[in-house]
C-alpha cells in the first residue's frame, strides 16, 4: 500500500473480542465485544467512568488488555498503528491552545508517521494537508496560531489532521461539547461524508439526541459492552436503563426516542 | 564611544575571558534551545530536580577520575526514573515526589563532597566557575553540547509533537516513551553543561528563562527557538562582561540579565506583554478575535 494513499476498502473496521482491561487490579472493562463495519458512524454512550475513554485507549493501543483481542481493519493494533489507520480527535478542553503552532503545522502532524526521520514534508504530504484543510474550509486560515481560531474552527482543524493522516477509523472524544448549532450541523455533514468514503467513526457522547439523529450504530457501555448494533434495535428503554441505571428513563426522554423500540427510526 | 570600545575590548585581552565567553555562548545555545521544550512541556520543576540530582554523580566522577558528564548523566536519569517509580507505586503527588527525590540526591552530593578527598571546590559546583574553567572541562562541555544540539535538531519535530499532543504522537506510531526519556536525558546533559557556567543552583534559570522570555514574544515555534537562543547568548555575554567590570558573581550576573530580559518582555512584548494586554480590554485578551 503506498503511504499517503489510504484505501478504505475491506468490510470490517473495528473488532473487539472479549476485551478485559484493568488498572492496578481495578476492573475498567470486562469481557467487552463489539464489531463495526466499514462506513458507519457509531455513538459510544455511557456514564462517566463507564469505560468510554478506556475503550478508546485500548483501541489506540495505549493500555494493554488483560485478556481479549482487538483488530482494526483485520490487523493487530501494532500493524494498524504503523498504517496510521486510527486517528484520535481529542476533546477541545484537553488541547493547549496557546501552543506556538499554526493550523498548517497541526494538520501536518497527521503526516509525521509517513515521513522520514527529519519529518521534512514531501510534495505528497503537502498535498494531503492542503486537501484536508480545503475540505474543512480552513485553507485560508492555515497560518493562524491555533488559539486564534473560533470554537468551530478549532474542531475542524483537528478533523483535518485526522483526514491528512488518512485514517480509516476515527475516534472522537465528545466532539459536540461547547459547539453551537451551526458548527454542529457542519460537523455532522463532514461526518456523513467520511462515512460515505468508507471510514468508520466512533463518537463518545453523553448527549443522546445525536444518537438518533445521525449515528447508524450505537455501543452502550457500562464497564462492559451492554449492547451494540443498529441504532434502531439497540437504543431502547430497556438498554438505556441498563446503561444509566435509574437515570435510564430520563435519558430516554432527553433523546426523545419512541417508547416502542420496533417503531424507532 | 572609545570608553565603550575599551569596555568591550579590554577583557578580551585576558585568555580566561575569551574562553569563558566562548564556552558560555555554546552552553547558552544548548540551554536556549532546550528551554523552549521545557517551557512548553511544563517541566521547569523537573529541570530543577534533575540539575540538583546530578550533583552526587559529578562528585563521584571527579573522585574516580571519570568524565563528570558520565556521573551526572547516570544520576540525572536515575533521579527521573526514581521519581516516576515512586509516583507510580504510591499515592504521593508528583511535585512532592520531585521535591523529595532531588533534595535527597542533593544532600547525598553535599555529604560526599565533604567526605571524599578530592580537588573539587564545592562553590565551583554550586555557583559555577566559568572564568576558571579547565581545558578538559571545556572539551567535555563542547562534546556534550554538540551531542545535545544534534539530538534536539534531528528530533525537533517529534519532540514538539510529543510536547503538544502525546496521544496523537503515540497513535501514529511514534515511540513516546523513548521521546520522554530522551528529552529527560538531554535535560540531564544540558544541566551538566549549564552548571559549568552558572552552577547547580542557578542552572534551572538557563533551562527555563530563555524559553519563557521567547514564548512571550512569538506564536511561532521556530521564531521562539531563535529568540530563546538569542536571549540566552546575549545574557551570558552581557552577564560575563558585567561581572568582569563589577567584580561580581558571574553566575549571578548572567541569570540577573536573563531575568531582566524576561521582565522587559513581560512588560513590553507586542501581543502577550502586560502593556499590550492592558491596551486591549480584558475580555478581548481572553478570547482572541476569530
Amino acid at each position: 500500500m503506498p503511504s499517503g494513499q489510504p484505501q478504505f476498502d475491506g468490510n470490517e473496521r473495528i473488532s473487539v473480542r472479549h476485551l478485559c482491561v484493568d488498572y492496578h487490579g481495578v476492573v475498567a472493562i470486562h469481557d467487552a465485544s463489539l464489531h463495526l463495519d466499514a462506513g458507519s458512524i457509531c455513538a459510544l454512550v455511557g456514564m462517566n467512568g463507564a469505560g468510554k475513554s478506556t475503550l478508546f485507549k485500548a483501541l489506540m493501543g495505549f493500555v494493554r488488555p488483560t485478556s481479549g483481542s482487538i483488530a482494526i481493519n483485520g490487523l493487530p493494533l501494532s500493524q494498524a498503528r504503523r498504517a496510521r489507520a486510527v486517528a484520535y480527535v481529542p476533546q477541545t478542553e484537553s488541547v493547549d491552545w496557546n501552543f506556538p503552532v499554526n493550523v498548517h503545522e497541526v494538520v501536518m502532524m497527521g503526516r509525521y508517521g509517513a515521513m522520514n526521520l527529519l519529518r521534512i514534508p514531501r510534495p505528497l504530504d503537502r498535498e494531503a494537508v492542503q486537501e484536508a484543510l480545503e475540505r474543512v474550509d480552513l485553507w485560508p486560515l492555515r497560518h493562524r496560531q491555533i488559539g486564534a481560531l473560533s470554537g468551530g474552527q478549532r474542531k475542524r482543524a483537528f478533523l483535518a489532521r485526522a483526514l491528512a493522516q488518512g485514517a480509516s477509523v476515527m475516534l472522537l472524544d465528545e466532539p459536540f461539547n461547547g459547539v453551537d448549532i451551526r458548527t454542529e450541523k457542519l460537523m455532522i455533514e463532514l461526518f456523513e461524508q467520511f462515512r460515505r468514503e468508507g471510514r468508520t467513526l466512533m463518537i463518545s457522547t453523553h448527549d443522546l439526541s445525536h444518537v438518533t439523529g445521525f449515528c447508524d450504530q450505537v455501543v452502550l457501555i457500562n464497564k462492559t459492552v451492554l449492547a451494540y448494533g443498529e441504532t434502531a434495535s439497540v437504543f431502547t428503554r430497556e438498554n438505556l436503563a441498563l446503561t444509566f441505571g435509574g437515570l435510564g428513563l430520563e435519558a430516554a426522554a432527553a433523546a426523545a426516542i419512541d417508547p416502542d423500540p420496533q417503531q424507532a427510526p | 564611544m572609545t570608553t565603550l570600545l575599551t569596555w568591550l575590548v579590554e577583557p578580551l585581552q585576558q585568555e580566561f575571558m575569551v574562553r569563558a565567553l566562548l564556552v558560555s555562548m555554546l552552553v547558552s545555545c544548548v540551554c536556549g534551545l532546550l528551554s523552549c521544550y521545557m517551557t512548553l512541556k511544563g517541566w521547569a520543576l523537573m529541570g530543577d530536580a534533575v540539575s540538583h540530582a546530578v550533583m552526587p554523580g559529578v562528585v563521584i566522577a571527579y573522585a574516580l577520575n571519570l568524565p563528570f558528564a558520565v556521573g551526572a548523566f547516570v544520576f540525572g536519569v536515575g533521579s527521573v526514573a526514581l521519581i516516576g517509580y515512586i509516583k507510580q507505586m504510591t499515592r504521593i503527588k508528583e511535585d512532592t515526589v520531585i521535591g523529595l527525590v532531588f533534595t535527597g540526591f542533593f544532600a547525598l552530593g553535599l555529604t560526599l563532597i565533604s567526605k571524599v578527598r578530592s580537588s573539587i571546590d564545592l562553590s565551583h559546583i554550586l555557583f559555577g566557575n566559568v572564568l576558571g574553567i579547565s581545558s578538559s572541562d571545556i572539551l567535555q562541555t563542547v562534546l556534550i553540547s554538540l551531542l545535545v544540539l544534534t539530538v534536539l535538531v534531528v528530533l525537533r519535530k517529534d519532540l514538539l509533537l510529543f510536547c503538544f499532543d502525546p496521544a496523537h504522537a503515540r497513535s501514529i506510531g511514534l515511540h513516546t516513551g523513548v521521546l520522554h526519556y530522551l528529552l529527560l536525558s538531554m535535560l540531564s546533559l544540558a544541566a551538566v553543561a549549564g552548571l559549568q557556567t552558572v552552577g547547580i543552583i542557578l542552572v534551572v534559570a538557563m533551562l527555563v528563562t530563555p524559553g519563557a522570555t521567547a514564548y512571550l514574544l512569538t506564536d511561532r515555534f521556530d521564531r521562539m527557538v531563535w529568540l530563546s537562543i538569542l536571549s540566552a547568548v546575549l545574557s551570558s555575554v552581557a552577564g560575563i562582561y558585567w561581572s568582569y567590570w563589577m567584580d561580581a558573581s558571574t553566575a549571578g550576573c548572567i541569570v540577573l540579565v536573563q531575568t531582566l530580559l524576561f521582565l522587559l518582555c513581560f512588560l513590553l512584548a507586542p501581543r502577550h506583554g502586560l502593556l499590550a494586554q492592558r491596551r486591549r480590554s480584558p475580555r478581548a485578551s481572553r478570547f482572541p478575535s476569530a
